[in-house]
């Protein structure tokens, strides 16, 4: 794994777009309306000044803890998709909607066990937006990647292409949803930081604040692109990676002791 | 068999025009609710919606197509429009105080989307009652801020457009 490929962020699409976006700005001109929407917009919403990620610590991560697991349920309503009536458990287990889940693994030459929570690690250059037919696949300014549920098509083609196995798919109708969480059969799905926490000012996910509860404390989040926060400050002094690192995707989510 | 078919016409006929009609006197007479909005819901109490209606009827779609961009892409969430609002207002209650699907035959979304043939899939995805009190999720997303969701609850929150640009925008487009 080359160290040195291994970037928090990298400016240069960033700085490509923004020049982009200057000059598409000043051609559009006839539609004066949409460059007075675009100035009362800049300073609300989310801004690329912002990065959210995620560090977790694989030796704090106790083996038996669903803690994590259930919290993303019930934040996000995927307890609300009921098992349908007489599915087997091979067929429910590979088609239920899981945002987070629990990954053992065992070094085959020493047998040391490492328990992970292994999510959507909203890499910098997600696979699963280059590959969308729609669109509806996409990065937030923050980072966050996740699906506009109204224009996904559900060709489950971002499932194929992501190297975690993070997204799940929808395959049966679903009532009584949470407001904050629109679901529907359908469409594609995966973690997306509880947007709608972050979005109401929380600085923490439900995956953490359960780890936190559990006493285990094995989940940081927070703003990578901030050199104060508590996840840059745990990024200098411990030595964490990316999960296929190799892939260059740069991962919004990494890993201590893997 | 012929004119049986042709009785069944005129009264297929018949329905949608008295419909039309009751429609047509909601548009002139001032606030304009009267047969429109659903008895016994939130709304049939409250003196307008978060526009005129008239506004509304030609225009909702609209404005909530644009601040569903502001919610999913931007994340704002304090928009002035939104779909929870229209269910949080308009669902009726039946029989028992449950509340009824906002897209069930006959219901405030139903009613209208189903004589003008316009399919409705937001409630394939989206919540179609509103909310219970303290369901899980849906308390973290308002945050220290109950107010912050909501079109009818964002008080003094800034708006991006003003519903006359907007109107402005929608004209623009439509010319286009």
């Amino acid at each position: 794994m080359g160290k040195h490929d291994d970037q928090l962020d990298m400016k240069r699409r960033e700085f490509i777009g923004k020049t982009v976006l200057a000059a598409g700005a000043a051609t559009v001109a006839p539609g004066i309306l949409l460059t007075v929407a675009r100035a009362a917009n800049e300073t609300r919403g989310v801004t690329s000044a912002v990065r959210w990620g995620m560090l977790i610590d694989t030796n704090k991560c106790a083996d038996d803890c669903t803690a994590c697991v259930d919290a993303c349920n019930k934040e996000n309503g995927i307890d609300l998709v009921q098992r349908p009536e007489g599915a087997s458990d091979a067929d429910w287990n590979a088609q239920r909607p899981q945002w987070i889940r629990k990954v053992k693994l065992r070094d085959m030459a020493t047998q040391v066990v490492t328990t992970l929570p292994m999510m959507c690690q909203h890499c910098e250059y997600p696979p699963c937006v280059d590959v969308c037919p729609t669109g509806a696949s996409f990065k937030r300014a923050d980072g966050i990647v996740m699906v506009d549920r109204h224009i996904c098509i559900g060709c489950r083609y971002c499932m194929m292409a992501c190297p975690y196995k993070a997204r799940s798919f929808i395959h049966q109708n679903v009532e009584n949803q949470l407001v904050a969480v629109p679901r529907g059969k359908g469409c594609v799905e995966s973690c997306n930081f509880c947007v709608q926490r972050i979005d109401a000012g929380n600085t923490t996910t439900a995956c953490q604040e359960a780890c936190d509860k559990a006493g285990h404390k094995a989940i940081l989040f927070g703003d990578l692109k901030d050199p104060e926060s508590e996840i840059t400050r745990a990024f200098k002094t411990h030595n964490s990676r990316q999960i296929r690192a190799e892939l260059k995707l740069n991962t919004g989510v990494r890993y201590i002791d893997v | 068999m012929r004119s049986s078919t042709g009785i069944k016409r005129i009264i297929t006929g018949l329905i949608p025009g008295g419909l039309l009609a009751v429609l047509s006197m909601g548009v002139m007479s001032e606030p304009a609710t009267v047969g429109v909005v659903t008895p016994g819901s939130k709304a049939a109490s409250s003196e307008a919606c978060v526009a005129p209606t008239e506004e509304m009827r030609r225009n909702h779609m609209d404005y909530l197509k644009h601040d569903r961009i502001e919610v999913v892409y931007k994340g704002i969430r304090d928009t002035e429009f939104g779909l929870s609002s229209c269910v949080e207002c308009h669902a009726a209650k039946d029989d028992k105080g449950g509340y009824l699907p906002i897209n069930g035959k006959g219901q405030f979304c139903d009613s209208c989307h189903e004589y003008v043939a316009v399919s409705l899939p937001c409630f394939q995805c989206h919540r179609k009652t509103p909310a219970e009190q303290g369901a899980s999720g849906d308390s973290a997303m308002t945050g220290s801020n109950p107010h912050r969701l909501g079109l009818l609850q964002s008080g003094g929150g800034q708006l991006t457009l003003s519903a006359d640009e907007l109107r402005r925008l929608h004209v623009m487009t439509l010319e286009k």
